[in-house]
């Protein structure tokens, strides 16, 4: 217990806090502002406040909590909105109205509301940390596994089966004669990796619905990515539709600094769209943490760790579970701000010089793992975390430091974003290193996608070339076999790459569709080299019906494509060569 | 009764004063952030805020500056709380300084409420999103940047640029339609020309539209640190007009580049570490905390629609200011000066102008149903007549290709028939939009791959009857 001694923004230096420790939660003030100790000098103690502090006086008390920031694990996560730390939004908006005054507590998991326990283990079984003793089926779309907490092992004396809340005692776990009460919820420090059996490489398509991800630059289950780009290109969007269609069991959105509307939009369409698999509302399979631009800037941080741990909770379950982060940026500005007021020696523009490590120690707790307990099984986490680059100038400090962690980046563009060209994904300066790790995924899907995709890359990237020549003397002086190509990239690009988030059939497109789509692209291009071969000219190329056919493709649902495609493609056939082709 | 707010704490010990600065002997039961009275040796009174308190001292800013402060006779006397603005009723048709003071010569309000100037977080949870369309008569920006209730959409202009007689435009024209509501405007002038203000006052009276107003005026002369609070004292009056009177308020805060330079002034006296172009590292929370009092509340009637006002320096959108802002708000507009040149009203540059919140606020039942994809193929056959306006330079009109020439045509088209319109000239969104068939009744129709089939049938000019 000690007393405030000096207030200056979000630091808070309290005196006679002898004992504390860092990382310690503190409440400051009498309204209880919830803070953390980020360093300590003799009985002084160096508090960031993740709340306001506006009115705070000196010699005001503040308390140790004795425990360092944790979040709350067990059934009631799914589906819930919470702020950046941990407290639900939803609970706030019942008790203090619209506006969230500081201060204010709610707590994260639901204290009154009975879950339905089925146990999986019976009295006289030996279990030990990790072990999956029962089942709580939380939404449609998750089962939620309750795990025995880390650092506990015994006989099982007890286990009982019914409907309980998660601060009910459902089985009793005696060791050396010392019995133990587990409860469906447990809680972990949000800043510490929850610990698994063995790391295993990312592998396997995290299917994303998004062309230009799911063929192009392949995201890996486990796996961790970036998307940065300026402002306008699309960065939000792009999460969101990861969060609507990665096909996992769980998704985590974690809004961090951004917008409230944005925000808004998003919670009211998990609640109206449906999981193209399961035909579920997407919001049983997902939690979102909003921690908007206008609330506290130290919570920023916490948000991001409370979102990655909730993932590993996850994963411990045998899960698959995609965490997306919007954006890492503000997360950095808050790390800035309060280095700045606890007037360290800045980095490269005035960011801290642990910057790298401390994002690095976010990124990494990405992974598929063999997790700990029995039965055996598999999890993953893949994270993808949106950059705010200013300027949208990729040399500054946070794209810089990020892109030395991931494997995917996709990087957004202004001027294809100007364009209107969205997905804004620059196929020239994205890349993917899992593409070897998705490699056999696709092979069983598709056979050919190694050679799809080359294929087009190559075609994508002899436009850039020949478009500086177009720039000199002008797209009709070219021969006639680069303008096929060029014809041929701009279908590639627009029929293909481009995709509308906004449009009921486009927004996601299975995996099947996007190679067949390809496909059909590249066939039109042998085709119509053939054409040329024999002497056709381009203006019948470019006015062939089969071109705006092809521009149509999108708009074919998914369960209908194959059946559709290979009437085209017999279209195609005949009409593209049938004629043209010198005896 | 409470006797301990009759006691007034009062410092005495002031060590040091600079630029706006005051450093004092630590004030017992200061606040973080309070508001005090800094009284001089003279007994004129300057208005302050304790931004950093300590055991050890108290750093109180003043607004104004500290000239004429003497380290001996001046004192500091606290007030208690944290700045706040009092409201009521009778808020409507009045005018401000900076420090939420009447200046238009009437009586002080009576307050029914006072309210801290910072506001409150809304809750995320339960926003409600943004989807009621605004007409606003011109359009470059109903047709493809459209404005909805709720919304935060600045307008990015340059020195120069007509920035001012857009915004008067879009005060004068903007309704949302089949709607007879309450509606009330918010006007701050931060750090403008005596001219710039007058001529938003003038164009208000003239409307009529002065009395459904309230206005905050910090003009150039006045003190630099008012800036920091005068876009919040707006932003007050505007959450008070929305959530308490149930009104939809649209607050127009001109002009926002000035109170980035008051805030790096100030930062620079705190001797803060800089950020990008001396402005501080904070800038984008800072602005944030304003911006995003925009909004709409599930359940409530009433709405914060906010149209700030910045010029670029140097027409430069990746200066930290106009970024930095792009990042917050929900899109922007952003004026041409090549289009101005070419003598375009409006300037506006449709590439660079983006809105977010378009997509909710347009589409059958809200604007028409054809909107979304004009919106689409219009973006799609300007960008191409624009990429072969920037190729004809080098090699010649001549040189392109018959289809080519169409495109090039339909870009100037596009400029001088949809974008250009007149100053008085209102046009619905039905009308923004059948200008844009009209245009692409001269593009081959094949070309038209973004609009749906039926909708062609139905709207291109040569199917209709």
């Amino acid at each position: 217990m000690g007393k405030i001694w000096r207030v200056s923004g979000p630091l808070v230096i309290a005196d006679d806090m002898k004992g504390a420790q860092v990382y310690e939660v503190v409440e400051i003030g009498e309204e209880g502002l919830v803070g953390e100790i980020v360093g300590l000098e003799g009985t002084k103690a160096i508090i960031q406040a993740h709340e306001d502090t506006l009115g705070l006086k000196v010699g005001e008390v503040v308390r140790g909590m004795g425990r360092v920031l944790s979040a709350e694990l067990g059934p009631g996560l799914v589906g819930s909105i919470y702020d950046g730390l941990q407290k639900s939004l939803l609970t706030l908006g019942e008790n203090i109205g619209p506006f969230i005054k500081r201060g204010a507590k709610a707590s994260a998991l639901p204290r009154n509301k009975k879950w339905q326990f089925t146990p999986k283990v019976k009295a006289g079984d030996a279990v030990s940390q990790g072990d999956i003793i029962g089942t709580v089926p939380e939404t449609n779309l998750v089962e939620h596994r309750i795990m025995v907490p880390l650092g506990i092992k015994g006989k099982i004396k007890e286990i009982r089966q019914g409907d309980y809340t998660v601060e009910e005692p459902v089985a009793w776990v005696e060791y050396n004669g010392e019995v133990k009460e587990l409860t469906l919820m447990q809680e972990w420090p949000v800043r510490k990796p929850r610990p698994y059996k063995q790391r295993s490489d990312p592998s396997g398509l995290l299917t994303t619905g998004m062309r230009i991800l799911d063929y192009m630059f392949p995201l890996a289950l486990g796996g961790k990515a970036s998307i940065p780009g300026g402002f306008g290109t699309g960065k939000t969007v792009a999460l969101q539709q990861l969060a609507r269609w990665a096909q996992t069991h769980l998704n985590i959105y974690v809004g961090c600094g951004e917008r409230g509307n944005e925000m808004a939009d998003v919670l009211s369409s998990f609640r109206e769209l449906k999981d193209p698999n399961t035909g579920r509302l997407l919001q049983e399979k997902e939690i979102f943490i909003a921690n908007t631009s206008n609330m506290p800037v130290v919570a920023r941080e916490a948000s991001i760790f409370v979102g990655i741990t909730m993932a590993e909770y996850f994963r411990d379950m045998g899960y698959d579970i995609l965490l997306v982060a919007d954006s890492t940026s503000r997360w950095a500005e808050a790390m800035r701000e309060m280095s700045g007021r606890l007037e360290e020696m800045p980095g490269e523009e005035g960011f801290p010089s642990y910057m790298g490590s401390r994002l690095s120690s976010f990124y990494e707790r990405a992974g598929m793992v063999k997790c700990l307990g029995s039965p055996e099984r598999e999890g993953s986490v893949t994270v993808a975390g949106a950059v705010s680059p200013p300027g949208a100038d990729f040399s500054e400090p946070v794209t810089q430091n990020t892109l030395r962690i991931i494997d995917a980046l996709y990087a957004l563009d202004v001027s294809l974003a100007n364009k209107r060209h969205f997905p804004a994904i620059s196929w020239l300066t994205s890349y993917s290193l899992y593409v070897d790790a998705v490699k056999d995924w696709w092979n069983e899907h598709d056979p050919g996608w190694e050679h799809t995709r080359a294929g087009a890359l190559r075609i994508l990237q002899q436009e850039a070339e020949l478009e500086e020549i177009v720039r000199l003397v002008g797209p009709e002086a070219l021969p006639e076999g680069d303008k096929l190509l060029l014809l041929t990239a701009r279908m590639i690009r627009e029929d293909f790459l481009q995709q509308s988030a906004y449009n009921e059939v486009d927004t996601y497109c299975a995996p099947a569709k996007a190679g067949l789509m390809l496909k059909t692209i590249m066939k039109f291009y042998e085709l119509t080299q053939e054409m040329l071969n024999s002497g056709a000219g381009m203006e019948s190329i470019r006015s062939s019906a089969m071109v705006y056919r092809i521009s149509r493709m999108k708009d074919i649902p998914n369960e209908d494509f194959e059946q559709k495609v290979k009437e085209l493609w017999s279209e195609m056939e005949q009409s593209l060569v049938t004629g043209k082709r010198v005896p | 009764m409470d006797f301990s707010s009759l006691y007034v704490k009062e410092g005495r010990a002031i060590s040091k004063a600079k630029g706006a600065l005051l450093i004092a002997e630590s004030i017992p039961g200061i606040q973080f952030n309070e508001m005090v009275d800094v009284r001089l040796g003279n007994g004129e009174v300057k208005s302050g805020q304790a931004i950093d308190i300590s055991e050890d001292a108290t750093i109180v800013e003043v607004f104004g500056g500290v000239s004429e402060v003497d380290l001996v006779g001046s004192t500091i006397r606290c007030k208690g709380e944290t700045l706040k603005l009092p409201v009521s009723n009778d808020i409507l048709g009045r005018i401000f300084n900076g420090m939420g003071e009447p200046i238009d010569g009437g009586p002080r309000l009576i307050p029914e409420d006072y309210l801290d100037i910072n506001g409150e977080p809304m809750n995320p949870a339960l926003r409600e999103p943004p989807a009621e369309f605004i007409e606003t008569g011109i359009s470059a920006i109903d047709g493809l940047n459209a404005l909805v209730r709720g919304q935060k959409l600045p307008i990015f202009s340059g020195s120069g640029l007509p920035h001012n007689r857009i915004v008067a435009q879009v005060i004068r024209q903007a309704t949302v339609k089949g709607k007879e509501e309450r509606f009330a405007l918010v006007f701050a002038a931060i750090g403008i020309s005596y001219d710039d203000a007058s001529f938003f006052m003038r164009d208000l009276e003239r409307t009529g539209a002065l009395e459904r107003t309230v206005a905050f005026i910090n003009t150039a002369s006045d003190p630099v640190i008012e800036r920091i609070s005068t876009p919040r004292l707006a932003l007050t009056a505007a959450e008070y007009l929305a959530w308490k009177q149930h009104m939809h308020v649209l607050v127009i805060l001109t002009d926002m580049t000035n109170y980035c330079e008051a805030l790096r002034e100030l930062s620079s006296m705190r001797e803060e570490i800089p950020s990008r172009r001396g402005y501080p590292g904070y800038m984008y929370t800072d602005l944030a905390t304003m911006y995003e009092r925009a909004g709409r509340i599930s359940g409530k009637e009433g709405s914060v629609t906010i149209m700030p006002i910045l010029t670029m320096p140097d027409d430069d959108i990746t200066h930290p200011i106009p970024d930095l802002t792009g990042y917050i708000t929900e899109g922007q507009i952003v004026l041409s000066r090549n289009l101005e040149r070419k003598g375009i009203y409006p300037p506006i540059d449709v590439f660079l102008s983006l809105s977010r919140m378009m997509k909710e606020g347009i589409g059958p039942g809200k604007t028409r149903e054809d909107h979304n994809n004009v919106f689409m193929q219009s973006y799609a056959a300007y960008a191409e007549g624009c990429y072969l306006r920037e190729i004809s330079t080098i090699i010649g009109a001549e040189a392109l290709g018959e289809r080519d020439k169409i495109y090039l045509t339909a870009a100037d088209e596009f400029e001088r028939r949809f974008i250009s319109q007149g100053e008085s000239e209102k046009r619905t969104v039905e009308n923004t939009l059948d200008t844009a068939w009209g245009l692409f009744s001269a593009l081959p129709e094949e070309d038209l791959k973004l609009i749906k089939e039926d909708f062609i049938k139905k709207y291109l000019p040569k199917y209709r009857k």
